[in-house]
C-alpha cells in the first residue's frame, strides 16, 4: 500500500476493527482509486496497537484521517460516509468547485 | 476502544468514604478529607479564578507529597506554557516529568484543521489518556479545559455522549480526576458538564468589593461525605492556593499555664497571676491617645527582653516613627530590632484585602516562629473589609494564633462618646479575647487622667480598680490607688488630696506632740501634789509622835508622885 514518494499521503487513525474503521477505511480507498489514482498512499495506525502514536497527530476522534501531504495538514474525523465533505476537507475537489 | 467489563467498583461504606487529599491547603479541611478517590470533581469558575492552577497544584501535590503520580490533560495551554505558569509557584513540572511522575499532554482541537465526515467516536481521546495513565501509573487526571472540546466539534450530540462514556471510564479506571469548566451564564458550566460530573463540584469565584478582590471556593455538592457548605476565601501566592477555612477549628488546642509579663510593673499586679498566660489573647481598647501603642510596645519589648520573638504588625506607624516614639518614653526597641528578637511590620490596611493580610500574617508566623504577636491596631482593618468579613477574618485570626501558641495582643482604637459603644473590631473580638485591657480617659476639672482597667481575664483573677497611669520619659508608671470620699482619684484630685493627707498628718502630729507634752506636764503637777500631801502626812505623823511621847511622861510624872506620898505616910 505504501509507495516511496506518494504525491498524496494519508494517515487513518483507528481504534480497532470497530464498523466505523472498516467503514472509513472502506470510504477513503473507494475516494483514493477514483480520485488520486496512482498517487497517494495510506498508512492505518492503530491505536490500540499504538496508542503512543496518537499525541503526535493530535488525535482526539476516531477514525481520523490525516492528509500529511501535500502540506497544510488536514484532519477529517468520522467515518467519511459524505464523500463530498471528505473531497472538500483533502483539498481535491474545491479547486475546481469553490472558484 | 470498547467498553470493557466494568471491574467490581470498591466498595464506599458511608462510614469509610474514601477520599484523595488534595494537597492544597485548608481545602481537605472543608471536604473533610479531600477529592472523591477514583471518581471526578468538576471545577468551575470564571477565567481567571484559578480553576487551572488548582488542578495542577492537585497533581504536584499529589506527587510530591502522597506519591501518586498524574497525568494533565490540556486543551488549552500547551506543556511548556503550563510548565512556566505554575513555575513562579515553585512547582518544577520539567524534573517530575523527567522523573515520569508526571505526564503533561497538550490536546490541540483546531477548527480549522478539523472537517466532520460521518460518525465518530473520541476513543483517540481514551486512548491518549489511558495510555498516559498506564505509562507512569497515574492516580489523578486533570482535564483543563474540557469545553474546549465544544468549540472544535460540531457534532454535539456526539460530544455530549462520549464525554458521558469518558467520565465512566475515568471511575472505571479508578483514577481521581479534576474537570475543570467555565462558569455559564445562570449554570455552573457553559456545557452544562455538572450534569455528567456529578459527584463533587466545586465554584470558584473572583469577586472584587469596593475596589478590594477576594477569591472564594464553595463546594456545591459532594455526594457521599458531608463537607463545609459555606463560601472560604483562598489566596493564590508564591506558594500556590491556600484556603483559609473559618470553620476548621475546633477549640481543642492545648492551653499553657505559664505567666508571661505584661512589661509593665504596677499592671501585672492587677492580675492575680501576675500577667497573661501564654498563648491568650489580650484586647487593648480605648480611645485616641490613651496609650495604647505605648502599652503594646511594653508588653512586646518585655518579651524581647526575655529572649523571645515578637512581630509588631503596625497598621498607622512606620517602623522607624515606632522606635523613635518609644525611645522618646525610654523604651528602645531598636535594640530588639538589631538583636533581631523584634520584627516590625508596616502597612496600609488598604494595601489588600483581608485574606492577604490574614496570610501574610500566616506566613511571617510560620518563618519567623514567634512566641508573641501584636497587632496595633485591629480597628484599622475595618476600613477594609465588611463587618461579616472583618469578624470572620479576626476570629480566624485568633485561631491561628491559638493553634500556634502564640500570645497574641490587639489593641483597638474605640469611638470616643459617652454611650461607650463598641466598634466593630472590638465587638468581634470582645468575646473571643482571654484578656480585655481598657485604658481610658479620666476627666476632671480641666483635665485628662489615663486610667487603665481589667475587662475581664479568663482564669484569673484579677483587680477591679481603675488604675490611673503616668507617661513621663522614663515610661509607663502605674500610680498608687488613690482612695477620695467619693472614690478613686486622679491627677490634681489625687495630688490635692495628697496635700490634705499630709497637712492633716502634720496636724495631727503636732496634735499628739502636745498631747504628750500636755500629759507630762500633768504628771508633773500630779507628782509634785504627791510629794506636798506627803510632807503634810509626815508632819502630822510626827505631832501625833511627840504627842504621844508627852504623854507617856506626863503619866509617869504622875506614878512617882503617887509613890512619894505613901511613903510619907
Amino acid at each position: 500500500m505504501k509507495t516511496a514518494k506518494a504525491e498524496w499521503q494519508l494517515r487513518l487513525y483507528i481504534a480497532g476493527q470497530t464498523p466505523k474503521s472498516i467503514h472509513a477505511l472502506e470510504n477513503i480507498r473507494k475516494y483514493a482509486e477514483v480520485h488520486l489514482k496512482g498517487k497517494y498512499s495510506i498508512e492505518i495506525i492503530d491505536l490500540l496497537v499504538n496508542p503512543q502514536l496518537a499525541e503526535g497527530d493530535q488525535i482526539l476522534a476516531v477514525p481520523t484521517l490525516v492528509r500529511k501531504f501535500p502540506e497544510p495538514i488536514r484532519k477529517i474525523i468520522g467515518d467519511l460516509s459524505n464523500e463530498e465533505k471528505v473531497l472538500v476537507g483533502l483539498n481535491i475537489k474545491p479547486l475546481t468547485v469553490n472558484h | 476502544m470498547n467498553q470493557k467489563k466494568s471491574k467490581p467498583k470498591k466498595k464506599v461504606t458511608e462510614f469509610e468514604f474514601l477520599k484523595t487529599p488534595s494537597g492544597i491547603d485548608g481545602l481537605d479541611e472543608i471536604t473533610e478529607g479531600g477529592f472523591p478517590k477514583g471518581r471526578p470533581t468538576l471545577v468551575c469558575g470564571s477565567a481567571g479564578c484559578g480553576k487551572t492552577l488548582l488542578s495542577m497544584q492537585f497533581l504536584i501535590k499529589g506527587i510530591t507529597d502522597f506519591n501518586e503520580p498524574g497525568v494533565f490533560v490540556s486543551f488549552e495551554e500547551t506543556a511548556p506554557e503550563l510548565a512556566l505558569n505554575v513555575k513562579s509557584l515553585g512547582f518544577d513540572v520539567e524534573k517530575l516529568k523527567k522523573e515520569k511522575k508526571l505526564i503533561i499532554d497538550h490536546v490541540r482541537v483546531e477548527r480549522s484543521e478539523i472537517d466532520e465526515a460521518g460518525e465518530y467516536d473520541l476513543d483517540g481521546l481514551f486512548i491518549r489518556l489511558g495510555y498516559a495513565i498506564d505509562t507512569i501509573k497515574a492516580k489523578r487526571v486533570v482535564m483543563d479545559t474540557l469545553e474546549s472540546l465544544f468549540a472544535g466539534l460540531d457534532n454535539q450530540a456526539i460530544l455530549r455522549s462520549e464525554l458521558r462514556r469518558l467520565f465512566h471510564w475515568l471511575k472505571e479506571k479508578g483514577v481521581t480526576a479534576i474537570i475543570t469548566g467555565e462558569r455559564g451564564e445562570g449554570s455552573l458550566t457553559r456545557q452544562g458538564l455538572e450534569e455528567y460530573v456529578s459527584d463533587c463540584v466545586i465554584l470558584l469565584d473572583h469577586r472584587v468589593i469596593e475596589q478590594v478582590s477576594t477569591r472564594r471556593i464553595r463546594i456545591v455538592k459532594y455526594r457521599g461525605s458531608t463537607h463545609g457548605t459555606n463560601e472560604y476565601p483562598f489566596l493564590i501566592d508564591e506558594d500556590g492556593i491556600s484556603v483559609l477555612p473559618i470553620t476548621s477549628l475546633k477549640l481543642n488546642n492545648k492551653v499553657s499555664s505559664e505567666i508571661i509579663p505584661a512589661g509593665v510593673p504596677g499592671l501585672n499586679e492587677m492580675f492575680l497571676g501576675g500577667g497573661f498566660y501564654r498563648g491568650s489573647n489580650i484586647l487593648i481598647s480605648g480611645t485616641a491617645g490613651t496609650a495604647k501603642t505605648t502599652l503594646a510596645s511594653y508588653f512586646a519589648n518585655a518579651q524581647c527582653s526575655k529572649g523571645e520573638r515578637v512581630i509588631y504588625f503596625a497598621f498607622e506607624e512606620s517602623p522607624d516613627q515606632l522606635i523613635r516614639n518609644m525611645k522618646s518614653i525610654g523604651l528602645n526597641l531598636e535594640a530588639q530590632v538589631k538583636k533581631g528578637l523584634l520584627q516590625i511590620h508596616s502597612s496600609r490596611p488598604s494595601l489588600n484585602g483581608l485574606e492577604l493580610h490574614l496570610l501574610t500574617l500566616r506566613k511571617l508566623i510560620k518563618e519567623y516562629k514567634p512566641s508573641t504577636v501584636v497587632i496595633d491596631p485591629i480597628s484599622n482593618l475595618i476600613s477594609v473589609g465588611s463587618s461579616h468579613e472583618v469578624r470572620s477574618m479576626l476570629v480566624r485570626l485568633i485561631d491561628m494564633l491559638k493553634m500556634n501558641n502564640i500570645t497574641g495582643l490587639f489593641t483597638s482604637l474605640s469611638q470616643q462618646n459617652e454611650t461607650q459603644v463598641q466598634n466593630l473590631a472590638e465587638d468581634s473580638v470582645a468575646s473571643l479575647v482571654d484578656t480585655w485591657i481598657t485604658v481610658r480617659d479620666l476627666e476632671g476639672i480641666g483635665e485628662r487622667n489615663r486610667g487603665v482597667y481589667i475587662v475581664k481575664s479568663r482564669g484569673m483573677g484579677h483587680s477591679n480598680q481603675v488604675r490611673e497611669f503616668v507617661i513621663n520619659s522614663r515610661g509607663i508608671e502605674l500610680l498608687d490607688i488613690e482612695l477620695g470620699p467619693n472614690g478613686i482619684l486622679t491627677g490634681a484630685a489625687r495630688k490635692t488630696n495628697q496635700l490634705h493627707k499630709k497637712v492633716s498628718e502634720l496636724k495631727l502630729k503636732d496634735e499628739l506632740n502636745r498631747k504628750d507634752r500636755e500629759i507630762s506636764r500633768k504628771r508633773n503637777v500630779l507628782e509634785a501634789n504627791i510629794a506636798a500631801l506627803r510632807n503634810e502626812f509626815e508632819s502630822v505623823q510626827e505631832e501625833l509622835s511627840l504627842l504621844k511621847a508627852s504623854e507617856e511622861l506626863q503619866a509617869k510624872l504622875t506614878s512617882d508622885t503617887d509613890i512619894n506620898l505613901k511613903k510619907r505616910k
